[in-house]
């Protein structure tokens, strides 16, 4: 017999932690739903754009009826629960519909305020919180002219412009001196009102309502100082309470909101409780970004996996009135220990503030050009230092060096319809709006899936989060606060890491049960990952999973579109003899090789290999003195040299030995992603070293490193690290430089983006200020090289993995 | 009557892994599950022609190595929201030995063949 889960409240949290929890464990439970509202659940953030006619009801839809029956859940719409009976686990409606419990979710949400003032109960006096309110409000439109809104917040800002968008005179009354004051400051929320009053509206700020007046049905507001507003229609939205009466009623613990742990239990462990109504480490929230975490965690819990935990929100908003764009996140009025980057321009109706401490972004008003809210909000949630950033950080992602890509960001929102987001799966920016409205998608993740926009080289991520916040709307948060590793686990990579090592987990089943997986072997995503993480942190000891690499790390070659592969040898620091070049002719002759090229890191390319013939051709290339160039691995590639001082009338340096010895010093360690090196012999800089993972310029002085370059989907100068005076300073900071980066980013992640996660400054500490510790690095790069600087193309050309080179059978 | 091919033993294909067997129709990938379970497909993703036999087997699927399409090893068709299968062939295992048909499987009749 399944267990019995009971929901009361058909909204947003509730729906969504039973959407979480059916991918879960969909058998768990037999589940009934309890909603007061006399409908389906609905997207209650979309419901200013129906009041302003911009959308019906039936767009808002999030779950059909049909979704209820086909989950084989009894729905009980217009039933709302009154009474909880804790001891006989059962919830009772008022019209005496009973259910009763294993299990109970309170999903309540929360409860327009309304201003106790005399008249308040008058007819025509209303919130703004349901699909009933916005019916009252469209139907008073119809026949009513004047409308007075309480409130000039978010929502009271929503419903005066929904209003006047049907035909009403709409004033605001506003009680503190600036509009949507907890979310902008002063000079965003003049700007605001100056919009907003071109459009029509009316204000009365610093407005204290007295009292509503009317005979039968309202007919004015009066306010403190004697005035008196005409009104046929009043709209209450000055704020909103958690719904705590049914919880209380049960005798469960409340203060604000239903209060909660970590795990979205309220003090009766039996009973959860989860969205507006709850209140967890003191904080209740009000917006659906925070709301979609608890779900998650929730929903976990339920299907007794166990291993989630809430943590808390950080918060972003926008206001959903065409035509304006506002967004403001954080801490944003900042204090004495914060600094402010403020960029105004009034006539073009663009205003920027960011508050900043410690150079990691606190809080951004942002009014008028919203595009780069996503980013600012992830440059928030990461704690990215930015103080490489800062002087253009005011201008926008696009105005970080990001050749290729550059403009189209800023612009997204004008954007045609026919234009191309996604360039590597061609995916249109049209195709990618139509997809968020009639599939109802809410994430990155889902619009990956259903589109594969951003799902390929993920450059243009930051154009379709800014098309997912500007199609729903909303509290559109570009996701959530921490990024779980993959759907397999609730952990993320850091705290992956941090495990294998505290907890000494030690293969890759291991971290499956001691970090409590979903899957029981996992997937594509997190097996690779694992199997580095775990080959980093036990060099010597730690058996490498061929079954857990991608097929190009597991026969050590390229494979490319038609299922051959590529060939290509490493070349010390890209200098070569005739001899070695007549091998290569002669082998490539003999294995009749299609295409041969060079590469852009100064090695011969053999494309058009068959995989049987593999091992033989290495076995040839290793007879003449070549080891494998790991060039389809995440690895260390290439170090690419100029001739340097040997022949070059500028040369500093010997800059193609000093390569030769990095890359015999680095070659054959596995890395997180791809590894790129160069050095070049004076700063002309002809090896293009700025735009390499780890660079060198020779100097007549010495030699200057620079690190964290990459010349790929985003162009990135180096930063420069230190410069130091022997080759042997160069190989040491370069061996402590790569053990840094293999122990601490993320599996996939280049040093790129790594270095402006963590900071340069971080980087510089731990490599140029840190003597020993920077020796420490070096050391166990060292070590690990003993275990990995082994030719895989030569074992292989002896019979190691031989099955994966020869078919099983031949059927003739 | 479905004739059996035998084509080698279990051991033989590595767990989470798969081997190719050459047959007149076309490549087929011998999948082996992390339970020992074994399917086979024609090695051809329904997206680009990717041979499936190189990609991670996780659970009952595999990712196609070129563009990670997602494919359920017992039925052949793509995980949604992708759209498309590869051929499904009968198999089975009797005393640590595989026996492939190459009748294809009569549900998917639209499946693309090796």
């Amino acid at each position: 017999m399944k267990e019995r889960l009971v929901v009361v409240g058909n909204g947003m949290a509730g729906m969504r932690t039973v959407e979480e929890l059916l991918k879960l464990a969909p058998d768990r439970y037999a589940i009934t739903v309890f909603g007061a509202e006399p409908r389906v659940n609905y997207n209650r953030i979309l419901l200013s754009p129906v009041l302003a006619g911009e959308k019906k009801f039936d767009d808002i839809v999030l779950n059909s009826e049909a979704w209820y029956a086909e989950n084989g859940i009894a729905l009980h719409t217009n039933k709302e629960v009154v009474r909880i009976d804790r001891a006989a686990r059962k919830v009772v409606a008022k019209d005496g519909t009973e259910a009763t419990y294993d299990r109970l979710l309170l999903a309540t949400g929360s409860t327009p305020f309304m201003l106790p003032v005399p008249g308040a109960t008058l007819p025509g006096v209303i919130a703004f919180r349901d699909m009933a309110d916005v019916e009252a409000m469209l139907e008073a439109s119809r026949t009513y002219q004047h409308a007075v809104v309480i409130g000039g917040g978010l929502l009271g800002l929503e419903a005066a412009n929904g209003l006047m968008k049907q035909g009403m005179k709409v004033t605001v009354v506003h009680l503190p001196e600036t509009l949507m004051e907890r979310q902008l400051d002063t000079a965003a929320a003049r700007m605001l009102r100056k919009e907003l009053e071109a459009r029509g509206l009316q204000f009365v700020l610093k407005g204290q309502t007295k009292e509503i007046i009317g005979k039968g049905r309202v007919q004015g507001v009066l306010l403190e100082d004697g005035r008196e507003l005409t009104a046929d229609l009043v709209v209450m939205a000055v704020g909103i309470r958690p719904n705590v009466t049914l919880a209380k009623s049960a005798g469960l613990y409340c203060e604000r909101g239903v209060v909660v742990n970590d795990t979205m239990q309220s003090y009766d462990p039996r009973v959860y409780a989860i969205g507006e109504c709850v209140q967890h480490r003191g904080q209740v929230y009000g917006l659906v970004a925070p709301l979609f975490e608890q779900a998650k965690v929730c929903a976990n819990h339920l299907a007794r996996i166990g291993i989630g935990r809430y943590e808390g929100s950080m918060t972003s908003t926008k206001l959903k009135v065409t035509g304006i764009d506002l967004f403001s996140a954080g801490d944003f009025t900042g204090n004495d220990t914060t600094e402010e980057l403020v960029m105004q321009d009034a006539s073009a109706g663009i205003y920027k503030k960011l508050v900043l401490a410690n150079n990691r972004l606190h809080g951004a008003v942002l009014y008028g050009d919203t595009v780069d809210g996503a980013w600012y909000f992830q440059l928030m949630r990461d704690g990215t230092d930015v103080t490489d950033l800062r002087p253009r950080l005011l201008y926008g992602q696009a105005h970080l060096g990001n050749a290729g890509h550059g403009d189209i960001k800023t612009r997204v929102a004008a954007m045609p319809d026919n234009a191309e987001i996604c360039g590597c799966n061609g995916v249109c920016k049209g195709t990618i709006v139509k997809a968020i409205a009639d599939k109802k998608l809410f994430t990155l993740e889902d619009v990956r899936a259903h589109t594969k926009a951003s799902s390929s080289c993920g450059s243009c991520t930051g154009l379709v989060e800014a098309l997912l916040a500007s199609t729903m709307g909303g509290d559109y948060s570009t996701a959530t606060k921490k990024k779980p590793l993959c759907p397999c686990t609730e952990h993320t990579h850091d705290e992956i890491r941090t495990a294998i090592v505290g907890q000494k987990l030690k293969t890759i089943p291991d971290v499956f049960r001691g970090l409590g997986w979903k899957t029981a072997d996992g997937c594509n995503k997190c097996r690779p990952a694992l199997n580095f993480y775990l080959l980093t942190a036990w060099p010597g000891e730690y058996v490498d999973d061929n079954q857990s690499r991608f097929i190009n790390e597991r026969v050590h070659a390229n494979i490319q579109k038609d299922g051959t592969y590529s060939v290509i040898p490493r070349i010390w620091g890209g200098e070569t003899t005739p001899a070695e070049l007549r091998s290569l002719a002669e082998i490539a002759e003999r294995y009749k090789v299609p295409t041969v090229h060079i590469t852009g890191g100064q090695r011969v390319d053999f494309l058009g290999v068959k995989k049987e013939v593999l091992p033989a051709i290495w076995g040839d290339l290793s007879k003449a003195g070549f080891v494998s160039g790991h060039a389809y691995g995440k690895a260390i590639r290439t170090v690419k040299t100029c001739v340097g001082q040997n022949w070059c009338r500028f040369g500093t340096q010997d800059s193609t030995t000093m390569g030769i010895e990095l890359e015999k010093m680095a070659w054959g360690a596995w890395m997180p992603h791809k590894v790129k090196l160069a050095v070049s012999g004076c700063p002309r800089n002809c090896a293009e070293a700025t735009i390499k993972d780890f660079g060198v310029v020779c100097v007549d002085s010495g030699y200057e490193l620079h690190v964290g370059g990459n010349g790929g989907v985003k162009v990135r100068a180096t930063d420069f690290l230190c410069a130091v005076k022997t080759p042997e300073d160069v190989l040491e900071y370069c061996a402590a430089f790569l053990q840094l980066y293999r122990e601490e980013a993320h599996y996939l992640e280049r040093t790129a983006p790594w270095v402006e996660r963590v900071g340069l400054a971080y980087v510089k500490q731990k490599l140029a200020e840190d003597a020993p510790g920077r020796k420490a690095l070096a050391e166990r790069f060292y070590y690990a090289q003993r275990f990995s600087q082994v030719d895989p193309w030569a074992r292989r050309a002896q019979g190691v993995d031989k099955h994966e080179f020869i078919p099983l059978k031949q059927i003739a | 009557m479905i004739d059996w091919i035998e084509i080698g033993r279990i051991e033989d294909i590595p767990r989470q892994g798969a081997r190719v067997v050459r047959a007149p129709e076309g490549d087929i990938a011998v999948f082996r599950t992390q339970d020992d379970e074994v399917f086979a497909l024609a090695d051809r993703c329904p997206h680009k022609g990717g041979p499936l036999s190189q990609g991670i087997v996780h659970g009952k699927r595999v990712a196609c190595p070129l563009h990670d399409w997602k494919i359920h090893l017992d039925t052949g068709l793509a995980v949604a929201p992708d759209e498309g299968c590869a051929a499904s062939y009968p198999v089975k295992v009797l005393d640590g030995r595989v026996f492939l048909s190459l009748k294809v499987a009569a549900r998917a009749p639209a499946c693309a063949t090796g």
